[in-house]
């Protein structure tokens, strides 16, 4: 084989070995997400966080604006403090309420905020002062079952 | 009686020190090559079509066979994971079973064992038939280092082509499992691409899965470049080098493959 068509196949191949690594990093692992993308941090404080991992999506309305950063406890207060890193382009109200929630029975935890009506807007560290815990699916259970027995008891 | 007994047992002693001994030296004797190759490097880089060469010969004429590969796993891992996934109404996850699959673990693995198997066993081949006509020797006596002209371009021939065999393994794969899931079965198109896009990192699985190819093309080169320049120079000698390449760069890339992935994945998605 002649130098310049081996070379030619060679260069066909590493082209294509080179595109296949950017498909890999654009189009299946978004690599706009690449390194720390501006945003700002914002902490909320749960009794219970249930299932949550790092990583997990905050939604509003449905749309991602963040993703959970961290997750630690109070040494104080025995809640956990969850920090959360809001894309730029997000504003939330001073009085917004952060739930934990899970999509569908058994689908991803995540992070729903619901913007209030405050005038002031959450800023770099801010707190989040309204949560509302995970629902932990056992205790309900067995609160449903304390009732019904309490009512049959009464009866 | 008992005399016997106690031979037979001594010999079996025996036996097993004799195996140790020769896997030890010549795990030792691998080593060495390891660094004498690498220290040859300056050479098959200045040469650069010799290298250009073995990368024709073990990543352009390995292509076909990577590409079709690919593209049927990745089809058959949508039919599977769709029959499983749709149990849990979890078919919109297709996109991300897939691709975190292939990226991080059955494209490396698959095209290392796919590559082990097609371009390391040629090589250990020619280098072993190359030492058996007495061309290396031919090579020495005029002065010409075996070493820099024949090994290290091979060597580096194959660490350059496993990445981008593996990245194309991938590639492939994902389309194949686009075309049986988005084409054939009808999943949307926008969760497929979208659940893939937000569960894939680039840093955690695609690096990584681009690490773990250029560790196990680096493992493969070298058992295929080293059992060629160690195989006995008879038609025998060759045959079994052959199959020995094969066998131990499988145990190697399967075996390196846990040790990497416990290193890269420990506690990145707890």
């Amino acid at each position: 084989m002649s130098r310049t068509t081996l070379d030619l196949w060679v260069g066909i191949f590493v082209a294509l070995g080179v595109g296949a690594i950017l498909f890999l990093a654009l189009k299946v692992g978004n690599l706009v997400s690449f390194g720390s993308p501006p945003g700002y941090r914002i902490e909320a404080s749960f009794d219970n966080i249930g299932g949550l991992k790092l990583r997990a999506p905050v939604k509003a309305a449905g749309i991602v604006v963040g993703r959970v950063e961290s997750v630690r406890l109070d040494p104080v207060t025995y809640q956990a403090i969850v920090t959360m890193k809001i894309d730029h382009g997000h504003e939330f109200t001073a009085d917004t309420i952060a739930s934990i929630l899970t999509s569908g029975l058994l689908g991803e935890v995540y992070i729903g905020l619901d913007a209030g009506g405050d005038s002031k807007m959450l800023a770099d560290g801010g707190k989040v002062m309204k949560t509302q815990s995970a629902v932990v699916l056992e205790k309900l259970i067995g609160q449903f079952l304390y009732d019904k027995a309490a009512g049959g008891g009464a009866k | 009686m008992l005399d016997g007994a106690l031979s037979a047992a001594v010999a079996l002693v025996r036996r097993l020190g004799a195996a140790t001994i020769d896997g030890v030296t010549r795990l030792g004797y691998a080593t060495r090559f390891f660094v004498a190759v690498v220290a040859h490097t300056p050479a098959a880089f200045r040469r650069l079509h010799l290298t250009l060469r073995e990368i024709y010969f073990s990543g352009v004429l390995s292509l076909i066979i990577i590409l079709v590969s690919g593209l049927f796993v990745g089809m058959v891992l949508a039919l599977q994971g769709y029959d499983v996934l749709t149990r849990y109404g979890a078919d919109e996850s297709l996109g991300v079973l897939v691709a975190l699959s292939l990226v991080r673990e059955l494209g490396p693995v698959v095209a290392g064992l796919l590559f082990a198997s097609r371009a390391g066993s040629a090589i250990t081949a020619e280098i072993g038939l190359m030492k058996a006509t007495e061309q290396i020797s031919a090579m020495e006596m005029m002065a010409v280092d075996p070493l820099a002209r024949v090994v290290a371009p091979r060597f580096w021939g194959g660490v350059v082509s496993m990445p981008l065999l593996a990245a194309l393994f991938s590639t492939l794969g994902i389309f194949g499992a686009y075309l049986v899931g988005v084409k054939l079965i009808g999943i949307d198109p926008g969760a497929f691409w979208g659940n893939m896009q937000s569960a894939v990192d680039f840093r955690d699985d695609v690096v990584n899965g681009v690490i773990k190819s250029f560790v196990f093309g680096a493992a493969v080169s070298l058992i295929a470049v080293f059992e060629g320049y160690d195989a006995k120079p008879t038609a025998e000698g060759v045959s079994t080098a052959t199959t020995r390449t094969v066998v131990e760069s499988s145990l190697a890339i399967l075996a390196l493959d846990f040790v990497l992935t416990v290193f890269m994945f420990h506690g990145v998605h707890a």
